[in-house]
């Protein structure tokens, strides 16, 4: 491994460890406010709610799921066949641009561009598990 | 929850239920929007009788499908509130005037599909509403408000996907309508009713 090369070059691959591992870092998306990202998500209300199928697939127990799994929802074949597992990574990635991300998905959706809003959303999504408040009703 | 008893909010609830009725007379903004829907899905038909339709195409018809999906909803969500016995009758009166606004956008859309050689989504025998938590007035049309606040940011991130851009400006003149809905909703409320200058 370039990192554990001989000392007299230790210092230039030192540093470009640390390059690396800042690129590794900042590559990973930040899990943001889930507070915050509540009030984000009153956009997403008019196709989604957490505890319901409606127009969207419900989001309690969104964080983890394979897409296209949630119970008693009419997927498009495009999100069925995604077979992306929902974390903080691909949420980030799919919620920035819904349909370059999966192309061929019902969701209408532009996305949400700013970052900061897209972590903060993920934060709430990550949270409606069987213990959030929106979701106790619907386990 | 803040109570919704303030007169002059309901005085701007019956104001607007006049105008609407007023303006679905003169019928003005849906003649725009079929007008602009039809002329330019006329040209699109074509394309799509020649074999010439294309992913874009098919992803138009997507997002006025879901669109659509969600305009059905909006329709059984104010009968639902039009029926709940909750609602003042100058109230109700609203309401069931922004349910006409929502099943003329369900045509308009319709109708663009179907110009698309696309088939429109129906309407679901059946819609899960939360009514447990529909007490009061204040509940539903809280519950109104947040659809149409939804509406909003739906519109706003369908506008700038359409490949035909006739097909945004349509979605744009109905954004201004569930805009206003949200408004008169909030204001309705005892809330700011432009609690901003942007929204996405």
């Amino acid at each position: 491994m370039a990192c554990r090369k001989p000392a007299a070059r230790a210092l230039l691959t030192a540093g470009a460890c640390l390059a690396i591992l800042a690129v590794l870092v900042g590559a990973a998306p930040a899990l943001g406010d889930a507070a915050a990202g509540k009030f984000v998500y009153s956009r997403c209300i008019a196709c989604h709610s957490p505890d319901r199928n409606r127009t969207g697939p419900r989001h309690c127990g969104v964080y983890g799921r394979v897409s296209g799994t949630a119970s008693r929802y009419d997927y498009s074949d495009a999100m069925r066949e995604a077979a992306i597992v929902w974390d903080v990574d691909s949420l980030d990635r799919f919620l920035a641009s819904p349909m370059t991300t999966v192309p061929g998905t019902t969701m209408g959706f532009a996305g949400v561009p700013d970052t900061r809003e897209r972590q903060d959303l993920v934060a709430y999504l990550a949270q409606l598990n069987a213990s959030a408040e929106e979701c106790r009703e619907s386990q | 929850m803040k109570t919704i008893s303030q007169p002059s909010n309901f005085q701007l609830l019956t104001d607007t239920a006049q105008d609407s009725r007023r303006r679905f007379l003169q019928k003005a903004g849906t003649a725009a929007f079929s007008g602009v829907a039809i002329a330019l899905l006329g040209g699109r038909s074509t394309a799509l009788a020649a074999g010439t339709a294309d992913d874009a195409v098919a992803q138009d018809v997507r997002i006025l499908n879901t669109a659509i999906a969600a305009e059905h909803e909006a329709v059984a969500a104010y009968q639902l509130g039009a029926d709940s016995g909750l609602l003042q009758p100058e109230v109700a009166k609203v309401a069931i005037t922004f349910q006409g606004h929502h099943k003329q956008h369900v045509e308009a859309l319709a109708n663009a599909v179907r110009g698309l050689g696309g088939t429109d989504v129906r309407a679901l025998e059946k819609y899960d509403f939360p009514t447990d938590k529909l007490k009061a007035q204040s509940d539903v049309l809280q519950f109104a408000a947040g659809l149409e606040r939804g509406a909003v940011s739906a519109y706003a991130g369908a506008i700038p996907l359409f490949d035909n851009r006739e097909l945004s400006a349509a979605a744009a003149s109905i954004l201004a309508d569930e805009a206003m809905h949200w408004a008169v909703l909030r204001n309705a409320l005892g809330l700011d009713p432009v609690p901003g200058a942007f929204f996405s």
